[in-house]
């Protein structure tokens, strides 16, 4: 039995499932320090089961809470980024393309220093010791005790960010160090920015993780801890710890695999209804459409592979103006049953609106009644015309596709939608987010340029995949449900060399539980 | 005379990569580094061809070398500077202006940090008015202009001058050879040319195209009007077809990334089917088996929404896309240049060349302005 768990900007959720099939769930406020909320919503999923806690193989939690950091820019690490790269790479000096605010909040130095490697693997130039020295002079010197270092070609030969790491932990006991090449792909600015940021969350991961693993224990569960990734797939908790930068988009990946497999539809637009925003996302073959260019997080390039999601600002809690001539983007969040009408409040939401047009029944429905009918029924027209259109800019033909349904706003969507063949409501669309947690597999990932100097491009490839498939085992997965999902081959352009990137992600199921 | 400032480098950026007609490597990271040198107080001129006294003498420089290495080993910046000064120290001249080799891709942008770098005006035209793979498809080339002496310099500011060669085919070969040995990327200055010769054979216009390009599509955008219309009625041509993306075939033949793209028609392309063939940049657009666009006319992936290009190196199962067919340059389609950039120089010569209907943008702008400032309305 495994326990998923979605911390939402509103809700936290948790499913409890035996397979595929859901026990029990339940849904509890977020509370501002998280770890109430989890605990509440934990306790709810458990009560009322014969369930053993001896039982639960695992917990999975999906959580927003260090892209909203990024994003909000709070609770970040002052940080030194570190690039090893001279005499290339001058152009560009690191965190050159991040909004202003937000360097000067976190980088307290940048330095560009010899080291990396070429595509063919000889190095740049070797490790200047000297200047190594003259960094951990600076670090000391500026207080700065997290550091994220990047090196060129670092996924291919990650020597040289190896062994600066060894050093700055050997000068500076109790450093934070993000290797760049334990997080990101080829694409230097792009992996330097996404350690960049895993260090600013440092301090707020390691608390927020072990806040996490705290009401675990405390509720008596012993069962293994993790985190979902951007791709749908798990972390262990304490990996997670290191690289909170990897759970960026692990909400709607999550929303979106909670969906297929709860209504059965491998090819679909799934909008996901939160209390702030409805995320909107394609479902192809049962996995989320990926972004085709890279993706900003809080205004800062990244190339991790985030699903296509657009976002409207329309949800449970969204405030509705007196004559409801607009829904949103203000919303009440997470004090909806605190400050809806329906209970007791005084804000007109969009769950009010709801509720007295009888699509959902929560709350105190009697209040809802007292709303006058125009008003009613002007800002429904506002709510479907928004879902309409957002429908319609995810589909991929004008033909009508299914639409799922899920989230904890879903009673905002009527039960026809222009563009859509069908409104899915599978049941537990309340908690899909959790299930998708809960359902989730681990991954092993490859992408590096290999030579085929004296050897066959077969032989390369089965590196890799032996490789991605090293590393899913390492993560947890069960050998026996291995299978290589993505074998993505580049060649070098313009280099009549032989070199190729080659990129391979093997997938399996979590092992034993 | 005009400026480059911020925001006529994100245009040019924005238009570039569209031009590079799914080659021609990312822009992006030459536009961060212009766009320090600007915020440090660079000024970078651009003149217009008419501008250029027949006595000047004028250098094309940049980059050449993999993309997949420009992406991950950032350039240094002044490569191309050290190519140019050992050039200059060869001639026993000074250079007077710059000029890019290719405005699609990177290469549009690489000029303008040489030109803030040195004070050298940037002359609003190239050598291809698109991008294509290879150093001889320059109409430079083309027209007879001679591609040595040229030079090559590296990271580490080593540099490779090759004072005589056959031909430009000839440097096209020993450069890529020496660029591999330098990390797969460098800097390069050549050819040299006089004014009267590069007014003969550069296509004119273009960092105006690129530019107007992306203004338009970033007006679109915030207008909310259709960035792929505004997009064509700066270059000219059509959308060829909408379509989602069901295949891509990659392999590599002689250092090139040679492949097919397959779309699936999308409203009123429903039905059909479009296979693209590509070798770094597009080549060959069929639809239904049928050709209906060929090099050299320009074939550009763009996303179908947002009118972002879709580059060969990123298109995917899955996305949904524009094909625009643009009419090539009026230089490119002479007999001369199609010998050269034509089907049967890219392995096609059962394909014959069928010019698309219209004008090239860069070749109607220069019908329209005549030459200098551009005159189209600024926003901010």
């Amino acid at each position: 039995m495994r326990i998923g768990i979605d911390v939402g900007g509103t809700n936290t959720d948790a499913v409890l499932l035996e397979g595929r099939d859901v026990i029990s769930w339940a849904k509890r406020p977020t509370t501002p320090n998280v770890t109430d909320g989890i605990r509440a919503a934990l306790q709810a999923v458990l009560s009322g089961t014969d369930v053993s806690l001896r039982d639960i193989g695992a917990v999975m939690i999906g959580t927003t809470h260090f892209t909203n950091a990024v994003v909000q820019r709070r609770e970040l690490d002052r940080i030194a980024a570190v690039r090893l790269g001279l005499p290339a790479t001058q152009a560009i000096p690191p965190l050159t393309d991040w909004p202003d605010e937000l360097r000067e909040a976190v980088a307290g130095l940048v330095r560009l220093l010899p080291g990396g490697h070429q595509f063919d693997g000889r190095e740049i130039a070797p490790l200047d010791r000297a200047a190594v020295d003259q960094l951990i002079a600076e670090l000391r010197a500026e207080g700065i005790d997290t550091v994220a270092v990047t090196a060129v070609f670092s996924p291919a030969v990650p020597d040289h960010e190896r062994a600066i790491g060894a050093w700055l932990r050997e000068a500076l006991p109790g450093v934070n160090l993000t290797l760049s090449h334990e997080i990101g792909r080829l694409g230097l600015l792009e992996r330097e920015n996404a350690a960049a940021l895993n260090a600013c969350l440092t301090t707020l991961a390691r608390r927020t993780i072990s806040a996490f693993t705290r009401a675990l224990a405390e509720l008596g569960i012993e069962a293994p801890l993790y985190l979902s990734q951007n791709d749908g797939t798990l972390m262990a908790a304490g990996f997670a710890a290191r690289y909170p930068v990897l759970t960026f988009a692990s909400g709607p990946t999550n929303s979106m695999r909670g969906a297929a497999a709860l209504s059965g539809i491998a090819d679909a637009v799934v909008l996901d209804v939160g209390g702030t925003t409805t995320d909107g996302g394609v479902l192809v073959n049962g996995f989320p459409r990926e972004a085709s260019f890279e993706v900003e997080v809080g205004g800062v390039r990244t190339n991790f592979r985030m699903p296509d999601v657009v976002s409207v600002g329309l949800g449970g809690g969204s405030l509705v103006t007196a004559d409801g001539g607009r829904v949103g983007p203000q919303s009440v969040g997470y004090r909806l049953t605190e400050e809806a009408l329906i209970f007791g409040g005084r804000t007109l939401t969009a769950s009010d609106i709801a509720v007295a047009a009888g699509r959902a029944s929560f709350g105190d429905p009697a209040r809802a009644r007292s709303l006058p009918l125009d008003l009613v029924q002007r800002a429904l027209a506002v709510i479907d015309g928004r879902l309409s259109e957002l429908v319609d800019a995810l589909k991929t033909s004008p033909d009508p596709v299914p639409v799922v349904v899920v989230g904890g706003g879903s009673v905002l969507v009527p039960d026809e939608i222009e563009g859509a063949s069908v409104v899915v409501r599978p049941p537990y669309a309340e908690v899909a987010n959790a299930i998708g947690a809960a359902i989730a597999q681990v991954s092993g990932e490859v992408d590096r340029v290999f030579s085929l100097e004296g050897r066959s491009r077969d032989a390369v490839l089965a590196e890799a995949k032996a490789e991605a498939e090293r590393l899913a085992v390492e993560a947890g997965a069960d050998p026996a449900t291995m299978k290589v999902v993505e074998v993505d081959e580049i060649p070098l352009a313009y280099l009549p060399s032989t070199a190729v990137r080659v990129r391979v992600k093997a997938v399996g199921d979590l092992r034993g539980v | 005379m005009w400026y480059v400032d911020e925001e006529r480098l994100e245009h040019i950026a924005i238009g570039a990569g569209i031009l590079g007609t799914g080659g021609g490597g990312n822009p992006y990271y030459g536009k961060l580094h212009v766009r320090r040198l600007l915020r440090e107080g660079a000024r970078i001129p651009v003149v217009s061809l008419d501008e250029v006294p027949d006595d000047a003498l004028v250098v094309s420089v940049g980059g050449m070398g993999a993309p997949t290495v420009g992406i991950e080993r950032i350039h240094r910046g002044d490569e191309p500077l050290v190519a140019l000064r050992a050039l200059e120290e060869h001639l026993g001249r000074w250079a007077t202006h710059l000029i890019p080799g290719e405005i699609g891709g990177a290469n549009s942008t690489r000029p303008m940090a040489i030109s803030a770098m040195t004070g050298l005006p940037v002359i609003d035209a190239d050598g291809m008015g698109r991008a294509f793979p290879e150093l001889q498809m320059d109409t430079f080339a083309i027209y007879g202009v001679s591609s040595t002496p040229a030079a090559l310099a590296d990271i580490y500011h080593n540099v490779v001058l090759f004072p005589r060669l056959a031909d430009a085919l000839t440097l096209e070969r020993y450069a890529r050879a020496v660029t591999v040995q330098m990390g797969g990327a460098a800097g390069y200055a050549f050819p040299a040319m006089s004014g009267a010769e590069a007014k003969r054979t550069a296509v004119p216009m273009t960092l105006s195209l690129a530019e107007a390009a992306g203004a338009a599509v970033r007006r679109a955008r915030r207008e909310h009007a259709d960035p792929v219309a505004a997009v064509l009625r700066v270059t000219g041509g059509q959308v060829v077809f909408r379509g989602k993306v069901i295949d891509v075939q990659r392999r590599l033949v002689a250092g090139f990334a040679r492949g097919v793209v397959e779309l699936d028609g999308l409203g009123d392309d429903r039905g059909s089917r479009m296979c693209i063939d590509f070798q770094n940049e597009n080549l060959i657009a069929r639809r239904d088996g049928d050709v209906v666009v060929v090099v050299p006319d320009l074939i550009c992936l763009v996303d179908a929404e947002t009118a972002e290009p879709v580059t060969t190196e990123v298109v995917r199962y899955g996305l949904r896309v524009a094909v625009l067919g643009i009419p090539a340059p009026a230089l490119l389609k002479t007999p001369q240049a199609l010998a050269v950039v034509g089907p049967a120089a890219f392995g096609y010569p059962g394909i014959e060349y069928r010019p698309l209907p219209g004008i090239y943008g860069g070749d109607r702008l220069v019908g329209e302005r005549g030459g200098t400032e551009p005159s189209w309305p600024r926003s901010g």
